[in-house]
């Protein structure tokens, strides 16, 4: 299949049944104890990149790509329709932690792109009833542009928003020439942000760039119902509905108990498909995550039935176990049908507000 | 403007705009921006749904500026919950504008005037920001004039927009110019017109778009004359509105409401607006000097009452609900008293004592009472740390002026009025114990007994709530209790408390309270050492009168049932066929948009909620009480504003059709359930019907009948609450009374839905809203519990059909009340003939015959059946 047929196999796929994301990436890493030189392996020597490196998931792409697709592989193999990049901090501003120049940037965009680009396919080679799909992982940024970034100036800004743009800009490029089939720009704390990025996208789409499915993932931080930045659940929806998304949803910050009231929120109004990847429960004290497996599926498996989903996942703590779990919990589930769309001018700021023709 | 139009209209704040406000443009010139940001929390607070920035001024980096106030007020949640409408005609700083909000915002403005390429590489770039666009109707050869032009420009700026561009059609807000008439120049006199015909036809030809205005163009040429201005642009959008202006940059405060415009200058002005003569110039030109430096109904403030001392300030404060001051003052006062209990006896309880007495001769109504407690409790509030200061360094304790103890009774969830006497009562000094909705008799006498209080006050809305009252009084009455009892509440009456409630009770006075007003002026009485026994005595003989007088007169004549049903209403059903619903069982409804029910309701209840009689809109300009009327109308629209805006209610519907035949008093469903119904007893003449509902159904063949429950949903409840807590009783009973107006209104509107599209038998009706009101339609939706069905219970029937609990959350109590309270339920009948009547009192043969149907005894028949019984069911023999 080349891309374009992957793509309306995707969008195929969605219609019939609740497509499956993969799970954390970061717990599955730390179970390998890798040391500081699994990280930097010859090309980043500390004579020119000082510091510490150990932490910089994203570069295994480079320096260990025998990891990445093993856990490609693991997801695929517990019944993941759509695995993620490992790229979800690969900005230009993000990696300025660890000094990473950007031609190395890209070079982990583009290398991750390819590592679960050939695990996809080999996937969907030997299981062609369920072809499985490439997820270009946009995280977000340490730095907020919606946020003041001292205490004493509340208009004061660490970066500018033509810089995310252009490290978006950047990520997006190589990701796209990468392979992957879609964008996921997740872990939303900012909505300012995630319209840099979305703007970056539809800039080099009508200068020529391949043309691929959004999905965007919010991420609302605690009880509030609120994202960081502020805005409630519709006023969010609001203001990223003009990436025309493929999908559109929560992860992180909360367990499965707690995100439903905002899923189900999102549900009545998002005119696109669903998606939701909670974290395994809150952390314990350890900063643990030990919900099961079966308590997730549990609790993820009824918004499937109760018809409020369309992709799920797992995000912080969960394994491939989980995500077995949660395939399992919604074989034959009758994916959720988007609501139609309503042709009202929808406004936010903090809150949404609905102007009706 | 009309109430409808504000409420689909939205107002954009025009005060942080540089090119609008001087002051505004001198604080970000003089780059004073903590208060420029201080500027746009007002305006959020005062009402506005989306905030104008605009920094076009020469002397300013408009860039600069816009992205500095931006990221100031992104930084505050009370302002940025309100989208931005970015202004500028530099395409640069509207650049950088949207790369400062994170919500969606509207860019204003782009247009043609450089060529369609520019225009759309704008238009494409405004789409990737995802901002909406105001489109100027201005193309390469310059601005719009007539109507032609303008039509033209924003038609083929839409083409552009929605077919090159993708630009979704309701995001695309044409402003085809508003241009100043009245300057002398015969070419001006008809740009209002061109305007108003230019939006219907851009409204009908580009659909799903939005119009626009900058209204403040309109009086240019009367710059200098406000209260002329006022007039000229509440007349526009008076006319402009209708034609599909649904949103303007204006400064809402400086309104005037249509009605309200001075006969004359009205005629006037509206003869320029709409050209309606060759010298209408002239003629508004000739009074306009008469009107120049008028306040007219501005709300700028007068603050000359700043100067007085601070005991009459604080009775200003008290007396006009202002708190604006009242910290200040508070502080003031506290400073120059002994003590700070004696800031609250002397200077605020005479202020208070001044409220009571305008109040009490009828000078203030009770919205504004309302407010000068919410004034009272924040000058209160401030005292209170002082106070209890005091009391830890001296170990004094609390005195009030008595404790009363307030509950709506069980299986009644209605509060409004009981909230309002509790309000009036605690502004008069008394100690309030408000035990809130539901509470059963032992809570009640319990708390009374243990909080030790000196009154009890009961209140309840629905009919059951009377008998549960004459229980609270013979269980006071068993436990030997001596407070006085106040009963108070929609259906209670003197009648009702003389005949029923006062026999149950021999050991307390009791005293049925007819409104608020009159609270205070029986609690004191109650509680005087002096006055109290010279009032019992006087209330025991009066409902003595009562009694006697209801005992005297014989019961009015009634037919037997048997002859009641030989004279029913006999429809010729061979010559009539039913409509068939277009679907049988139940639906669900939900999302509905509140700015559409706002239109459906009819606000004379809701002034009448509020203890002021008069018919809506005629209130506003009534002689006594017009102006209690209008403020709380302000208040009232600023709240609808901001409660339509965020949506604070999530109103819900089901409903349900069935097939039906009548067999009898009794309506048969095909699911096997039965509606009994009560038939008219009442002796008429021959040519009239004694009626049952159970007449408009057929007894045989195909017939359907409709039932319904709407809600405005649990949230006013909890939004009161909130208000409640932060003090502010005003807007707390407001939210509630707002509630149960939505849920009318929602009743009203799915009703309209159920003739056109859900029955579908009167598909073309086409009727006003005030039509609608005026019930000018076929078919009713009668209630249990109202006069077509007085008996409650069968809500429970209605409810089980209707799945009503579980699709929409609304629950019956014991004594089958809905709750959340501001709901509506009821049954649909589509016969043309079918009407509304009142049942009237029964006859025991009825009651008898409806228990055997109901499958109850004749006892509990009675009990449910007791407010139309034409006989005493407890007289012996």
């Amino acid at each position: 299949m080349n891309r374009q047929e992957r793509i309306a196999a995707l969008k195929a796929a969605a219609k019939e049944r609740i497509l499956i994301l993969d799970g954390s990436w970061g717990v599955m890493i730390q179970r390998r104890g890798l040391e500081e030189a699994d990280y930097r392996a010859d090309r980043f020597g500390d004579d020119k990149y000082p510091g510490q490196m150990k932490g910089n998931n994203d570069i295994l792409c480079i320096t260990r790509p025998d990891i990445v697709t093993d856990l490609h592989n693991a997801y695929y193999g517990a019944g993941a329709d759509i695995s993620e990049t490992n790229t979800f901090s690969a900005t230009v501003i993000a990696q300025d932690d660890y000094k990473l120049d950007p031609q190395s940037v890209w070079d982990i965009n583009l290398e991750g792109a390819k590592l679960g680009r050939a695990a996809a396919d080999a996937w969907t080679a030997k299981e062609p009833h369920k072809p499985r799909f490439l997820a270009g992982s946009i995280g977000p940024l340490n730095k907020m542009l919606s946020m003041s970034s001292d205490v004493n100036d509340p208009g004061a800004r660490s970066v500018t928003f033509d810089e995310v743009y252009d490290a978006y800009r950047h990520q997006i490029r190589a990701l796209n020439e990468g392979g992957v089939d879609l964008y996921l720009i997740e872990t939303i704390t900012d909505t300012l942000n995630c319209k840099a990025c979305i703007k970056a996208i539809m800039d080099l789409e009508e200068e020529g760039m391949d043309k691929l499915p959004i999905w965007i993932s919010g991420t609302i931080t605690d009880r509030s119902g609120r994202t960081l930045s502020g805005q409630t659940v519709e006023a969010f929806w609001n203001s990223v509905r003009h990436a025309k998304p493929f999908a559109i949803g929560f992860n992180c910050a909360l367990g499965a108990d707690l995100m439903r009231p905002h899923i189900a929120a999102l549900s009545r109004v998002a005119d696109t498909l669903v998606a939701a990847y909670p974290n395994a429960g809150l952390p314990n004290e350890m900063g643990q995550y030990d919900e099961e497996p079966e308590q997730t599926s549990g609790s993820v498996g009824g918004w499937a039935k109760d018809g409020l989903v369309n992709i799920l996942g797992g995000c912080c703590g969960t394994t491939p176990e989980h995500i077995a779990a949660i395939a399992k919990a919604v074989e034959g589930v009758k994916p959720r049908t988007p609501v139609p769309s309503k042709h009202t001018m929808r406004l936010a700021g903090l809150e949404p507000f609905e102007i009706v023709s | 403007m009309t109430a409808a139009a504000s409420q689909t209209f939205v107002n954009v704040g025009e005060r942080t705009n540089v090119t609008g406000s001087a002051r505004f443009r001198k604080m970000i010139t003089e780059g004073r921006y903590a208060e420029a940001v201080e500027v746009a929390r007002q305006q959020v607070e005062n009402g506005a749904q989306v905030i104008d920035v605009n920094m076009d001024e020469g002397m300013l980096d408009g860039a600069e500026a816009m992205r500095t106030f931006l990221n100031l007020i992104a930084a505050e949640p009370d302002i940025a919950r309100v989208p931005v409408m970015i202004d500028s005609s530099k395409w640069e700083v509207i650049k950088a504008g949207l790369k400062c909000v994170q919500g969606k915002a509207i860019v204003n403005s782009i247009s043609m005037k450089e060529g369609e390429e520019q225009f759309r590489k704008q238009a494409r770039e405004c789409l990737a920001f995802g901002a909406a666009v105001v489109v100027m109707a201005f193309d390469e050869t310059g601005q719009a004039d007539t109507k032609t032009r303008k039509v033209e420009i924003c038609q083929r700026a839409f083409r552009i927009l929605t077919e090159e561009v993708g630009f979704p059609a309701e995001d695309i807000i044409f402003d085809p110019n508003i241009f100043a008439v009245a300057t002398g120049i015969e070419e001006h006199n008809n740009y209002a017109v061109d305007f108003i015909e230019a939006a219907k036809v851009i409204r009908k030809t580009c659909p799903g778009c939005h119009i626009s205005g900058g209204l403040s163009n309109v009086s240019f040429s009367f710059r200098g004359n406000e209260p002329v201005r006022r007039a000229m642009h509440s007349v526009f959008l008076y006319h402009a509105i209708p034609a599909g202006l649904d949103m303007a940059i204006v400064n809402a405060g400086q309104l005037d409401i249509y009605d309200d415009i001075e006969k004359d200058l009205r005629e006037r002005v509206e003869d320029v607006i709409l050209n309606r003569r060759d010298d209408a110039t002239e003629r508004l030109v000739e009074i306009a000097e008469g009107f120049k430096g008028q306040k007219g109904k501005s709300l700028e403030k007068d603050l000359s009452w700043r100067e007085a001392a601070v005991e009459k300030r604080l009775e200003h404060a008290l007396v006009h609900g202002i708190t604006e001051f009242i910290n200040d003052d508070t502080e003031e006062a506290r400073l120059k008293a002994e003590r700070p209990l004696h800031v609250i006896e002397g200077p605020l309880m005479d202020g208070m004592n001044v409220v009571g007495d305008l109040f009490g001769s009828g000078k203030m109504f009770l919205p504004q009472v309302v407010k000068s407690a919410r004034v009272m409790k924040q000058a209160v509030a401030w005292l209170e740390p002082y106070m209890e200061e005091e009391k830890q360094r001296l170990g004094t304790v609390d005195v009030s002026n008595g404790k009363v103890l307030m509950a709506t009774v069980k299986g009644d969830v209605h509060d409004i009025g009981k909230n309002i006497v509790g309000v009036v009562l605690a502004c008069n000094g008394y100690e309030i114990l408000d035990l809130g909705v539901m509470v059963p008799a032992e809570t009640i006498l319990d708390t009374a007994a243990n909080e030790n209080v000196d009154i009890i006050g009961l209140s309840g809305l629905i009919t059951p709530s009377l008998d549960e009252m004459v229980y609270v009084a013979s269980e006071m009455e068993r436990r030997g209790m001596t407070q006085p009892l106040l009963i108070g509440g929609a259906t209670t009456s003197p009648a009702h408390t003389a005949v029923k409630i006062e026999p149950a009770i021999r050991c307390a006075p009791v005293v049925h309270v007819a409104d608020a007003s009159r609270a205070v002026g029986v609690v004191s009485s109650l509680l005087s050492e002096d006055e109290k026994d010279n009032f019992v005595t006087q209330t025991r003989a009066r409902y003595e009168r009562m009694r006697e007088s209801r005992a005297g007169g014989p019961p009015k004549p009634r037919l037997p049932l048997g002859e009641a049903r030989e004279a029913r209403l006999k429809l010729d059903w061979g010559a009539y066929s039913p409509p068939k619903p277009t679907y049988e069982g139940v639906k669900t409804f939900k999302d509905f948009d509140l700015a559409t029910l706002a239109r459906y309701i009819d606000w004379t209840p809701y002034f009448s909620a509020w203890d002021l009689a008069g018919k809506y809109p005629q209130i506003l300009k009534d002689d006594i009480v017009g102006e209690a009327a209008s403020s709380l109308w302000r208040d009232t629209q600023a709240m609808m504003q901001i409660l339509i805006g965020e949506s604070w209610f999530q109103p819900k519907a089901v409903v349900g059709f069935w097939r039906a035949n009548s067999d009898g008093d009794d309506i048969r469903l095909g699911t096997g359930d039965v509606f009994h119904t009560l038939r008219q007893q009442m002796v008429k003449d021959n040519t009239r019907a004694n009626f049952a509902l159970s007449d408009f159904i057929a007894p045989e063949g195909d017939d359907w009948i409709g039932g319904f429950c709407v809600t405005s949903g649990p949230q006013a409840e909890e939004i009161a609450e909130e208000f409640k807590t932060k003090g502010d009783d005003y807007s707390s009973i407001m939210v509630k009374a707002l509630a149960d107006r939505f849920a009318e209104a929602l009743a009203e509107y799915m009703h309209e839905r159920a003739r056109k599209e859900l029955w579908a038998y009167a598909p073309e009706e086409d009727l006003s809203c005030e039509e609608l009101i005026a019930e000018k339609y076929r078919g009713i939706r009668p209630a249990p519990g109202y006069p077509s069905q007085p008996e409650h219970t069968e809500k429970e029937t209605l409810f089980k059909l209707l799945d009503v609990e579980n699709r929409i959350g609304v629950s019956l109590t014991s004594s089958f009340a809905m709750t959340p309270a501001a709901s509506v339920s009821g049954m649909y009948f589509a016969h043309p003939d079918s009407v509304y009547f009142a049942v009237g009192r029964i006859e025991k043969d009825q009651v008898e015959d409806y228990a055997r149907r109901k499958g109850w005894d004749t006892r509990k028949a009675e009990r449910w059946l007791a407010p139309i019984l034409n006989y005493d069911p407890f007289a012996v023999g």
